[in-house]
């Protein structure tokens, strides 16, 4: 039984994500084999790319019932990118599309002018800093563990999930003044919309705590 | 204002990493995945791998080195150098590259831009141009490291490729690369003032201030370098203490 499973539907760069584990000590399987899925300590989410392609390419393997299995069970998930995106209810993307409605909101796009009008470029790609959503920062004990506030991290999407409960909102950052919401979870369902594989010291840290029993 | 990305470029040929000035000449350095973990560990934002006689030589050999940088380098690596398909693109991303800079082949048959696009989304698609100064506000795309004109406006040129579905732009400067000189600021305001997608400045990094000049001026989204960091002119610390100080956001990064 390995520690973590990545989920591989044929979307993404799971390559990097299962090295980032690896260095973080960690085994790792990528597979789509439920039955590896449901057996892991752990399970990771990935993606890149549209919502209706990640969404359809689960389906096509089987894998939605057992993304839901994972959950209920309370083993630990980690969505990350278009993964956390896929946990939510909804998204806007190409129409409406349902998700796997671990955490409850939808995906909207990221707004295209800052909040001071100016026009932003989208997609959102680059480095950007991690603050506390809404609610004071309450890193300790989860995803953020020991990372403070304004630690920078990588992202690149185009869309943002916008959870409906703040208490599902652990930290955002911001991109032209609006609030992006960069990590979420609900108990064992946790969410990041940056690559923590590709974010250096800070998201080999993310891995490590996901990874902590 | 976004934080600029500082970008370590290592220009490969074979199994070296080299650097030549205005593209040709070149010098051996070292061994790329060396150079890249040390510019990882002092905090470079992403790593561009570009293999120099690629197209020359109709082969991409990239693979390995990559296969091995994503061992434990953990940030954003483009590859590029003699990617003429979309399985190309697909063996690359596979070793654990994250996006593709395409050049020579993009020119060749435009198509592939979008090709590429689609299949793995525009982020991953760069369009490299290679841009020569052909008279006051004016200059041509090239290929082959500045050996071949294409007859391309450069301004003209990332526009279309930008509406092709290139999600970057990795602006070289053909006169100004190994130069040490500074950046063609010019060149790289007049291609910021016409697409919309992210601008890589690169040639002519010789002193952290030449960031300032082609972020302020040029609005460019990301700075590559090379030279600067290969013969140790600088650090990565040195460069983004000068931006910071400029009053340019960047990365922060106070792990060692």
């Amino acid at each position: 039984m390995a520690d973590v499973a990545v989920i591989d539907y044929g979307v993404g760069n799971l390559l990097s994500v299962s090295r980032a584990l690896l260095h973080c000590g960690a085994t790792v399987e990528v597979t789509d084999d439920p039955a590896r899925i449901l057996n892991a300590r752990r399970v990771v989410l990935p993606g890149v790319g549209a919502f209706a392609y990640g969404m359809d390419a689960l389906q096509a393997r089987r894998l939605v019932d057992v993304v839901h299995e994972v959950s209920r069970r309370g083993t630990p998930l980690l969505g990350i990118c278009l993964g956390m995106q896929m946990l939510m209810d909804t998204s806007a993307e190409f129409g409406e599309t349902a998700g796997l409605g671990l955490i409850t909101g939808r995906v909207v796009p990221v707004p295209e002018r800052a909040t001071d009008g100016e026009p932003q470029k989208i997609p959102h790609i680059g480095w950007n800093g991690l603050a506390p959503a809404s609610t004071p920062a309450a890193w300790s004990g989860t995803l953020l563990d020991g990372i403070a506030p304004g630690e920078s991290v990588y992202f690149v999407h185009s869309f943002m999930a916008q959870p409906e409960d703040d208490a599902h909102r652990l930290a955002d950052c911001l991109y032209g003044g609006v609030a992006v919401s960069a990590v979420i979870r609900n108990l064992n369902v946790m969410g990041c919309q940056f690559h923590p594989e590709k974010s250096g010291e800070v998201g080999l840290r993310v891995l490590k705590n996901f990874l902590r029993p | 204002m976004r934080q600029t990305r500082i970008i370590a470029r290592l220009d490969v040929k074979g199994t070296n990493l080299i650097k030549g000035v205005h593209l040709e000449g070149l010098r051996i350095i070292g061994k790329p995945h060396d150079h890249a973990k040390l510019y990882y560990e002092q905090g470079a934002d992403e790593l561009i791998y570009m293999d120099c006689v690629a197209s020359l030589y109709g082969r991409n050999s990239l693979g390995d080195i990559v296969q091995q940088t994503a061992q434990d380098v953990f940030i954003p690596m483009t590859v590029g150098g003699g990617v003429r398909s979309v399985d190309d693109a697909m063996r690359l991303l596979r070793c654990g590259a994250d996006k593709v800079a395409v050049n020579t082949a993009a020119v060749a048959d435009p198509r592939l831009i979008t090709e590429i696009a689609r299949r793995f989304g525009s982020q991953c698609m760069v369009l490299s141009v290679e841009a020569k100064r052909i008279g006051p506000g004016r200059w041509e795309a090239f290929t082959d490291n500045g050996r071949e004109a294409t007859g391309l406006d450069v301004i003209e040129w990332a526009k279309r490729g930008a509406a092709l579905g290139a999600g970057e732009i990795l602006l070289t400067s053909v006169d100004q690369e190994g130069t040490r000189k500074g950046f063609d600021v010019a060149l790289v305001g007049a291609v910021t003032a016409e697409v919309s997608v992210p601008v890589i400045a690169s040639g002519g990094m010789g002193t952290p201030a030449h960031m300032e000049e082609v972020v302020r001026h040029g609005q460019a989204d990301a700075v590559a370098m090379a030279d600067i960091l290969h013969y140790k002119r600088a650090t990565m610390a040195d460069i983004r203490g000068a931006a910071l100080q400029a009053g340019i956001p960047v990365r922060t990064f106070d792990r060692g």
